[in-house]
């Protein structure tokens, strides 16, 4: 069962980044985006993390896309015209050269790692909100503090940048 | 396997249960707003208008469905569905009352009880902006366009104070699911007062509702889809089962919403009386209205309502005939006492929805996102500060 | 089952969605679908953290991924604001005509 739903999100990931790179529309690349922030999600949740696939859905699929959606809209951005000056011997050799060497790197990865137990779902139940949150208040609580200043920043810089000029 | 045909079985009966509530709690609005503004509602189909939702629904199968030129069909074709699929998805996680055993199953009410049950709620809220926005802006129209940005960034605005204001409440009780927080709420202070998390959490109640007004596009915050401002906004260019499915998914919004509420500060189903006295409150109400109903039916000014009234006055004293009963058989005690209290609630609340729609009249774009920024979320920061600072003296 | 899925193929996912970020990246002339590249580069590395998070039963793993996260909101809403503001001046989404320094 786990592998089931493992190889099924796993196919939406990997087929909405394709769609990502494919697509002409921007529109378009942004839902195909979500889509694998979804699965993605799903499959934290399979590898024991449920806060951070809530985060995941709250903080990435719900408002940095829904920014990125925003800005696609606003600006009218339509399908993009010509493509790039290089030959389409170019392009599709890069299609294949991309596909050998992530064959090699799956090789590589899947020999050099120990052979240590399978992901079971439920087999670890240590990322629920209480763990990640003693962490983050203890050990963690420098870097929590400066990510917030710089939440602060980007707050005000994107304000300052967008800003009509009056 | 046998959790599996439960789980299935679950999942009909809220389905079924919550698709009649949406037709029916339109009927609702109607006569509630007509009878505010010194009117009837609908009447004439059926005895007074209960059979209107079924000719909406024909009316709106029925109709054509015309797809504007130029519009990416894609996308005009998705919008609805997400809108209605992400609506109707955050029922499965709410609990509607405690454990009960039918004929030696035992199970709780409710499809699933989720750790992160609360976050699951903020998250598919978060992601339900897509439908408005997709529909504002695969219409190829720039009324829609503008209306479905508005309602997005609105959306967006309002989600802030709303989730700062639930996670005061997640300070008492230290849990996520919903279910733990209705058991925090069980008991009572001084004998008689419930210990509901409203009480400690009057203002985090307030913001809560005014950002779920804001939320789910309803009066006063409801300018984006208005029909006198923006040509009905991002449902603009939707007939039919198209715009049944925006209008399906804005009412199960608002009962989603309202469940949250009751869940997070009304206590669930736990009853506001000790228990000796609560058990006999829904046979008092059922027979009370009963009565009344048949007392107006007879009086003899009311000759279009000869008939229904005492027909309603009728099905009311079988409710209260069943509650009565009902005492005697505790299984079915736990079920419809636990149903009551929470249907209670909720209606309650959106009795209120109905009501601050028929009242109050609307905001204008800019005063509503200065409203979200400038006041709601700082009075909900200021509510989490209070409760984290009392909570953290007083476990010392 | 005893055995599960095997930890690799969650590292294999990851490899897959980072190299389609890398070519999206150097593929595409719109520079909001550049953006995105690189957002799904950073999901790639969030996946990996939690993986490896899995495999030595500790938490940092989900903390380091919720740090990359809040980074990736505040460079989304700084570029997002950049791209704006190319936009304001030079009127185009194209990055191969936003070439030269004066306008």
């Amino acid at each position: 069962m786990t592998e089931l739903i493992f190889f099924v999100f796993a196919g939406i990931a990997v087929f909405c980044g394709i769609s990502l790179v494919a697509q002409t529309h921007p529109i378009a690349s942004a839902l195909s985006l979500i889509g694998v922030m979804g699965s993605l999600a799903i499959i934290y949740l399979q590898l024991g993390g449920e806060f951070i696939a809530a985060a995941q859905v709250i903080v990435y699929a719900g408002a940095i896309m829904v920014l990125f959606v925003f800005v696609i809209m606003l600006l009218n951005a339509g399908a993009e015209g010509t493509s790039l000056n290089v030959s389409s011997f170019a392009k599709y050799a890069g299609i294949v050269l991309l596909a050998a060497f992530l064959g090699l790197i799956s090789f590589i990865i899947q020999a050099t790692l120990p052979k240590t137990e399978g992901v079971v779902f439920g087999a670890w139940d240590g990322g629920t909100a209480a763990d990640v949150g003693r962490k983050l208040f203890t050990a963690y609580l420098l870097p929590f503090e400066v990510t917030s200043v710089l939440i602060l920043i980007a707050l005000v810089g994107a304000v300052v940048l967008a800003r009509r000029e009056v | 396997m046998n959790f599996l045909i439960l789980s299935l079985i679950k999942a009909a009966i809220v389905a079924g249960v919550l698709l009649t509530t949406l037709a029916y709690l339109q009927w609702i609005e109607r006569k509630v707003i007509g009878h505010i503004q010194l009117r009837v509602g609908p009447y004439r189909v059926g005895p007074h208008g209960l059979l209107q939702p079924l000719a909406d629904v024909v009316k709106l199968i029925t109709k054509e469905g015309v797809m504007p030129a130029n519009v990416n069909k894609f996308f005009y074709l998705l919008a609805p569905f997400v809108a209605v699929a992400l609506a109707l998805i955050s029922i499965s996680v709410i609990p509607f009352g405690p454990q009960i055993t039918i004929g030696g199953v035992t199970t709780y009410m409710e499809l699933t009880d989720l750790n992160i049950g609360v976050l699951f709620v903020l998250a598919v809220s978060s992601v339900g902006v897509y439908g408005v926005a997709l529909g504002g802006w695969a219409s190829n129209n720039k009324y829609s366009l503008l209306g479905g940005l508005r309602s997005s960034a609105q959306m967006i605005s309002y989600e802030l104070p709303l989730a700062i204001a639930v996670a005061a409440p997640l300070l008492l009780v230290n849990s996520l699911s919903f279910r733990q927080i209705v058991e925090y709420q069980s008991g009572f202070w001084l004998g008689f007062i419930p210990r509901w998390n409203v009480f400690p959490e009057v203002l985090g109640f307030s913001v809560f509702l005014i950002a779920a007004f804001a939320e789910t596009n309803r009066v006063p915050f409801d300018l984006p889809e208005a029909e006198n401002e923006l040509v009905a906004g991002f449902h603009t260019e939707y007939s039919s089962m198209s715009f049944a499915a925006f209008f399906m998914a804005e009412y199960a919004n608002m009962v989603t919403v309202t469940a949250v509420a009751t869940l997070l500060f009304l206590g669930g189903w736990k009853a506001p009386f000790p228990e000796p006295f609560s058990s006999f409150i829904p046979v008092i109400v059922f027979g009370l209205a009963g009565l009344i109903a048949i007392f107006h039916g007879m009086h003899p000014a009311r000759r279009k309502d000869k008939y229904t009234l005492p027909a309603a006055g009728v099905v009311f004293l079988g409710l209260a005939a069943v509650f009565g009963l009902s005492l005697l058989v505790p299984t079915l005690q736990t079920i419809l006492m636990a149903l009551f209290w929470f249907c209670g609630k909720v209606l309650a609340l959106l009795f209120l929805f109905i009501w601050v729609r028929g009242t109050l009249p609307r905001f204008r774009y800019d005063q509503l996102m200065r409203f979200a920024w400038i006041v709601l979320f700082p009075l909900a920061m200021v509510n989490l500060l209070v409760t984290g600072l009392v909570v953290a003296l007083s476990s010392k | 089952m005893p055995g599960g899925v095997p930890m690799s193929w969650y590292l294999i996912l990851s490899a897959i969605l980072f190299g389609l970020g890398v070519a999206g990246f150097i593929y595409r002339r719109n520079i909001i679908t550049v953006f995105m590249s690189i957002e799904l580069m950073l999901n790639a590395v969030n996946l990996t953290f939690i993986t490896f998070s899995y495999q030595l039963k500790q938490v940092d793993g989900h903390i380091f991924s919720f740090f990359v996260m809040v980074v990736a909101a505040a460079e989304a809403a700084v570029g997002l604001a950049i791209i704006l503001t190319v936009f304001k001046n030079r009127e185009t989404l194209m990055i191969d005509e936003v070439s030269s320094m004066k306008y």
